[in-house]
């Protein structure tokens, strides 16, 4: 399973939704690799789900994964509610 | 043996990958993490010198042509391209000032009231390579070059975000977050003129705006697009014969333009990856230990926090302050003073970010004449920034957000009273 955060350059606000997203994953118990990238290296780097604030994730519809769409980069609350749905759906959960 | 040692320590990637080593031991990290993380901090500073040589090779020729063509010197803004080259010259001196200047951002929000802890990474990497260029060519260097370099960065880490705020407040509707991105200044501005000309102006994201222009949210995309425009125009005006004669090894003069443009995103794309590697231990662990030593302060983030709340404000910002920049430009060429040419990143970024603070405090029209001022702000900055950059100041490109800008000028000049 893997995750991967995308963001206009990948350096600043991918990085800290990916630490968010191992916080939340250490909540739930789930095991899973997580990375952060710009949306070029995006198309090249596999993954399982795709996770970007709702400002590209029309951007992220175009990759081969499922997308979670935040409409904010520090609700914790919905990264969490968003997170258990795909690994539900992933039968992780 | 000491020898040695010094050596060791003067190569700026160890320094780096000892300051990630000391970051991952103090987290009680496993001994395979702590080797892993080490090697890929050392492994990134020498990608991003490896990205460094092919943009500013890429960027030498615009230079070349626009000199040719307009007989002024031609400046492309760009934080990255910039950076990569400062950091070969300055990259000991620029790591040792990013380490302390963290500690003194944890102690300030510990001891004072400024409680914000900047997380954007790269953009405390280009501040400390700033602060070291500018204290250099004034002439202070060594231990005092660390002390005062690494106290007046964490002075801007912690001083920037109070500024903002304000107006951040009213964008997320909550006071535990901040914002942490160097173009504050500009968006502090476009805040203002929002709230000057805004009275009763609806907020943006109440209108229809077309999202087509979304796909240049891809940096390296956008990049290479308005870099191939601008490489095509200074080619025209360089003209065929030259460029073919001088640059190209007789290369069609539009192939070799176009080529050109493309090479300079590769260029910065590896920059990036760089920059990724370099901060992908140093800052977990700067989060971690701030969060232990001040659990109240606000995490401070980067600008594309605000973008979700208000896309078509992005949108509308980053033409407005392109737009901006060209106003900025045509200006600049009727003084004959050096021209800044509009850098996409820049206005992208920081242009978009100013839409959003100028439709918080002024809906449609704060978000358009806000993010005007913020693109014709950053286009006169650097103009009075290079003369205090030292050697760096004659490159073909140079920092490009606000608050570089004004600290730069501010700290060059101040030196310059008191020291010469």
């Amino acid at each position: 399973m893997k995750i991967l955060v995308c963001c206009g350059s990948g350096l600043g606000s991918s990085f800290m939704i990916e630490m968010n997203i191992k916080k939340v994953l250490g909540e739930l118990g789930v095991e899973a690799e997580v990375g952060h990238s710009d949306l070029s290296s995006a198309k090249a780097m596999q993954a399982d789900v795709y996770v970007g604030t709702r400002d590209i994730a029309s951007q992220l519809e175009l990759l081969d994964g499922e997308v979670v769409s935040l409409n904010s980069m520090i609700d914790l609350a919905e990264l969490k509610e968003k997170l258990s749905e795909v690994l539900r759906k992933k039968n992780l959960l | 043996m000491l020898q040695v040692i010094l050596d060791i320590l003067s190569v700026p990637a160890v320094l780096v990958g000892l300051v990630a080593l000391v970051g991952l031991a103090v987290q009680k990290k496993k001994s395979a993490e702590v080797i892993t993380g080490t090697i890929k901090t050392i492994m990134g500073f020498l990608v991003l010198s490896g990205g460094a040589d092919l943009a500013v090779a890429a960027l030498s020729h615009f230079g070349t042509m626009f000199q040719q063509g307009f007989g002024v010197q031609g400046i492309v803004p760009h934080n990255e391209a910039v950076v990569a080259l400062a950091l070969k010259e300055y990259g000991q001196q620029t790591a040792l000032i990013m380490t302390f200047g963290m500690v003194a951002n944890i102690l300030i929000a510990r001891f004072t009231k400024l409680k914000y802890i900047f997380l954007t990474g790269h953009h405390t990497l280009y501040m400390a390579c700033m602060i070291a260029a500018i204290f250099i060519a004034a002439g202070i260097t060594g231990v005092p070059l660390v002390i005062f370099g690494s106290i007046l960065l964490g002075l801007t880490m912690a001083f920037f975000p109070a500024i903002a705020q304000p107006t951040m407040r009213k964008i997320t509707g909550t006071d535990d977050v901040a914002f942490a991105h160097f173009g504050t200044v500009g968006y502090v501005l476009s805040a203002g003129v929002g709230k000057l000309v805004g009275k009763n102006s609806k907020s943006t994201e109440e209108m229809q705006f077309p999202q087509g222009l979304s796909f240049l949210r891809d940096t390296s995309v956008s990049v290479a697009l308005v870099m191939g425009i601008l490489y095509l125009v200074v080619a025209f005006a360089s003209g065929r014969a030259f460029v073919e004669a001088n640059l190209s090894d007789g290369q069609n003069f539009i192939v070799f333009a176009l080529l050109k443009a493309i090479t300079f995103a590769g260029g910065v794309y590896v920059i990036l990856a760089g920059v990724r590697l370099i901060l992908a231990e140093i800052i977990p662990a700067f989060k971690g230990i701030a969060e232990r030593i001040v659990p109240e302060a606000k995490p401070a983030l980067d600008c594309p926090v605000v973008f979700p709340y208000a896309p078509n404000a992005v949108l509308i910002g980053f033409l407005s302050s392109f737009l901006g920049g060209i106003i900025g430009m045509a200006i600049l060429i009727a003084l004959n003073a050096p021209v800044i040419l509009p850098g996409v990143v820049p206005h992208f970024f920081c242009g978009a970010t100013a839409g959003v603070f100028g439709n918080a405090t002024g809906g449609k029209r704060g978000a358009f004449w806000g993010a005007l001022a913020h693109g014709i702000l950053i286009t006169f900055l650097p103009v009075l920034l290079m003369p205090v950059l030292g050697d760096l100041g004659f490159a073909n490109t140079t920092f490009s957000d606000a608050d570089f800008g004004v600290v730069g000028i501010l700290l060059g000049n101040v030196l310059k009273l008191f020291i010469r």
